[in-house]
C-alpha cells in the first residue's frame, strides 16, 4: 500500500528494513521481554511451568493485572493516569460484597450495580482532573488514599467492625451468572480432551486444567476490543491526539474533555470487573484487595511501550506487559530462586522499560 | 473584482482596559491573497482569532458570503468554512500523518459497532493531498515528527483544504522556517490561492508578503493603517508602515537600508 502510493522516490531515504519497521512498534519491548522471560524458565524452571497446568497458574494472575493494564494503557495513551486503580478494587469490591450479602441482590443486579458504580468513581476521577487542570497523578494519588479510608470504613460498617467481608461464595453459588465471572470455562471440553488422552488427567480420570479460568478469557476479549477501539475507530484515534497533544487535538475538533473522562471510566469499569472476579473467586472481600496494583497495572502498561507523556503505546503491549508479570510472579516457584527477587525484578524491568520506550520515541519522531 | 468571502467592519476588541483592537476593516475574496503585517502587538493574533471565532469583537460586524455572521466558537467558523493554521499546527508529533491530518473528522466505514475508521480511505487521501501540495510521504504511517516544519505546515494547510475551507487563516506560516522551506510553503500558498480559496497571510515579514500576497492591510496599535494593492506599495513603505513610521526611518540611515 505504502510502496504502490509513493512511486517517486526521495533519495535521501534509505529503504526501511523490516526490522527497523518493526521496531518502531510500540509492543515490541513486551513482546522480546515475554520471549526473553520464556527463555529464561526454559532454562531455570522446572519442566512442569510450561504444562498446560503450569501454564493456566502463571496466566490467572496475568489475567488480573492484564485487565487494569489494558484500562491503564488506554488511560496513559490518553495522556492520564490513576494511581488510585487499586484502591478502587478494594471499593469496588466491597460495593459488591455489599450487594451481594448485605442488600441480598442477586448478581444480575448486584453486577450491573458495581459496574455503574465503579464507572461513576472513575467519572469522578475524570471530573476532578478536567476541571480543576490539575495533574491526575496528584489528584488520583489523593483518590489512592480516599477510597481505601472508604473501604476500610465501609467494610466495618457492613461487617459490624471486621475489615474482612465473607459468604459470597455461599451467596452466589447458585446464580447462572456465577459461571461467567468465576471459577473455569469450557469444562465440558476439558474433559472430553482428558478422555481422548490430548490433555494430562489425574489417576481418576479428570483433566488437571478443569478449564480455562475465566479472567483469562476476559482478559484476551478485552485486549482485543481495547486494540480495535485504539487501532481501528474514530475514537482510538481521538485517544492518541488527546495524549499527544490536547490542545491541538481540541483545536481540530477532538472532544478532548469527553475523551479524557470517558477513559478515566473505561479504567474504573476495569477495576471493577477485577474486584467482581476476584470477589466471586475467593468468596470474600477486603480492604487490602488491589494492594499496589495500581503500580503494577502502569509498570506493565509501560513495559507494553506507553510513554509516561501520553500519546503513544498499545494496548497489545500492556497485555504481554502482564503476561510478564505472570510468568515471573508463579515462574520464581517453579525455580530454586527466593520469590522476593520478584520486587527488583519489577523495577529492573521498569526501568529498563521506559529506557526502551525513550529509546523507540526518538527513532519514531525522527529526533536526534 | 468579486465579492468578498469574509468582510470585518471596524471590528473593536476590548480585554478589561486593554484596547486590543480599536477599529479594523478587513475583508478577504476567493482566490486571493491578503497579507495582514504587522508588527509584535499590533493585534494580528487577537485579529485573527476574532476572525476565527476565539474571541467575540466588542463591537463590529462580520459578514460571511453576504450575510451577517456572529461566531459563538472556533467551531462555528470552522464550519462556515473559516479554517486557521496557527503557528504550532495542530499537529501530534508521535501520530502518523494520516491520524493527524484525520484528527477528528475521521472518515468511517460499516455501521452500528462496526462503524470503524476507514484506514484504507484516510491513507489514500491523506496521500494523494500530500502529493498535490508537493510531498511524496515515505508512508501514510510516517510520524508528523520526521517532517521538517515547512512540510509540517503544508500537511496543516492541506488538511484545511481538503475539508473544504473556503477562507484560510495562517498565522505566520513562515516564520521559524529556513529559506528553501519558506518558498515551498510560499508555493502552497499559491497553488491554495489558484483553487480558489481566500487565504488570509499573517506576517512580520515584508518580503514574504510581497512574493504571494495580492493585497496588503498593514496594523499598527490596534488600527488598520490602510490597503495596498499589489504593485502600489514598495517594501520600504510596508515597512515603514508596519513600524510606525518615524521610528525605523531614523533608523534605516544608520543601519544602511538593510532592515
Amino acid at each position: 500500500m505504502a510502496t504502490e502510493a509513493t512511486p517517486v522516490v526521495d533519495e535521501r531515504i534509505k529503504a526501511e528494513s523490516f526490522m527497523a519497521g518493526l521496531m518502531k512498534r510500540p509492543e515490541l519491548g513486551a513482546i522480546a521481554g515475554v520471549l526473553l522471560v520464556t527463555v529464561f524458565f526454559l532454562f531455570a524452571a522446572d519442566s512442569s511451568m510450561f504444562t498446560l497446568a503450569g501454564f493456566m497458574n502463571f496466566m490467572s494472575p496475568a489475567a488480573q493485572l492484564g485487565i487494569l493494564a489494558i484500562g491503564a494503557a488506554l488511560l496513559m495513551i490518553g495522556g492520564e493516569f490513576d494511581l488510585s486503580l487499586g484502591s478502587m478494587i478494594a471499593f469496588t469490591g466491597l460495593f459488591f460484597g455489599a450487594c451481594v450479602m448485605t442488600f441480598g441482590l442477586p448478581l444480575i443486579l448486584a453486577i450491573p450495580a458495581t459496574l455503574v458504580f465503579a464507572a461513576f468513581v472513575g467519572a469522578i476521577n475524570g471530573q476532578i482532573v478536567i476541571r480543576t487542570g490539575l495533574p491526575s497523578f496528584i489528584v488520583t494519588l489523593a483518590f489512592l488514599f480516599i477510597y481505601r479510608g472508604l473501604s476500610l470504613v465501609g467494610l466495618k460498617w457492613a461487617t459490624g467492625g471486621s475489615t474482612q467481608l465473607r459468604g459470597v461464595r455461599e451467596a452466589t453459588a447458585a446464580d447462572f451468572l456465577t459461571p461467567i465471572f468465576s471459577g473455569d470455562a469450557f469444562p465440558g471440553v476439558f474433559t472430553a480432551l482428558g478422555d481422548m488422552g490430548l490433555i494430562d488427567t489425574f489417576k481418576n480420570g479428570t483433566p488437571k486444567v478443569p478449564g480455562i479460568p475465566v479472567e483469562i478469557l476476559w482478559f484476551i476479549f478485552i485486549a482485543i476490543v481495547a486494540t480495535y477501539v485504539l487501532l481501528r475507530t474514530p475514537v482510538g484515534n481521538w485517544i492518541f491526539a488527546s495524549g499527544g497533544d490536547a490542545n491541538a487535538a481540541s483545536n481540530s475538533g477532538v472532544p478532548v474533555r469527553s475523551v479524557k473522562i470517558s477513559l478515566f471510566m473505561v479504567t474504573a469499569l476495569c477495576a471493577g470487573l477485577v474486584a467482581i472476579i476476584t470477589v466471586l473467586d475467593s468468596g470474600s472481600t477486603d480492604a487490602r484487595r488491589g494492594f499496589q496494583k495500581e503500580f503494577e497495572a502502569i509498570i506493565a502498561a509501560v513495559i507494553g511501550g506507553c510513554l509516561l507523556t501520553g500519546g503513544y503505546g498499545s494496548a497489545i503491549g500492556a497485555f504481554f506487559g502482564a503476561i510478564i508479570f505472570g510468568m515471573v510472579l508463579i515462574g520464581l516457584s517453579y525455580t530454586a530462586i527466593d520469590q522476593d527477587w520478584y520486587l527488583v525484578f519489577l523495577g529492573g524491568m521498569l526501568l529498563i522499560a521506559v529506557l526502551f520506550n525513550n529509546m523507540i520515541r526518538k527513532r519514531v519522531t525522527g529526533e536526534r | 473584482m468579486s465579492e468578498p468571502i469574509v468582510h470585518m467592519e471596524s471590528i473593536e476588541k476590548h480585554f478589561g482596559n486593554v484596547i486590543a483592537l480599536a477599529g479594523v476593516t478587513f475583508d478577504v475574496r476567493p482566490a486571493e491573497c491578503h497579507c495582514l503585517l504587522g508588527d509584535n502587538g499590533a493585534g494580528k493574533s487577537t485579529f485573527i482569532k476574532t476572525m476565527s471565532g476565539v474571541h467575540k469583537p466588542t463591537s463590529g460586524t462580520i459578514t460571511f458570503e453576504g450575510k451577517p455572521m456572529s461566531f459563538d466558537s472556533p467551531r462555528d467558523s470552522m464550519e462556515a468554512g473559516i479554517a486557521t493554521v496557527y503557528q504550532d499546527l495542530a499537529m501530534i508529533p508521535l501520530m502518523s500523518v494520516t491520524r493527524n491530518f484525520f484528527m477528528g473528522r475521521e472518515p468511517t466505514k460499516g455501521r452500528g459497532l462496526l462503524k470503524r475508521f476507514d484506514t484504507d480511505t484516510a491513507n489514500k487521501v491523506a496521500i494523494e493531498e500530500m502529493k498535490k501540495m508537493g510531498i511524496n510521504l515515505r508512508g501514510p504511517d510516517q510520524a508528523v515528527g520526521t517532517l521538517s516544519g515547512g512540510e509540517r505546515q503544508t500537511v496543516a494547510i492541506a488538511r484545511a483544504v481538503y475539508f473544504g475551507a473556503k477562507v484560510l487563516i495562517l498565522d505566520e506560516p513562515t516564520s521559524a522556517l529556513g529559506v528553501r522551506q519558506t518558498s515551498n510553503v510560499l508555493a502552497t500558498v499559491d497553488r491554495v490561492r489558484k483553487q480558489g480559496i481566500g487565504v488570509v497571510f499573517i506576517t512580520h515579514n515584508v518580503r514574504h508578503a510581497l512574493a504571494v500576497g495580492d493585497r496588503f492591510t498593514v496594523l499598527n496599535r490596534g488600527k488598520t493603517l490602510g490597503t495596498a494593492m499589489k504593485g502600489e506599495i514598495t517594501p520600504e513603505e510596508l515597512q515603514d508602515l508596519m513600524a510606525g513610521g518615524q521610528e525605523l526611518a531614523t533608523l534605516e540611515g544608520s543601519l544602511g537600508g538593510t532592515v
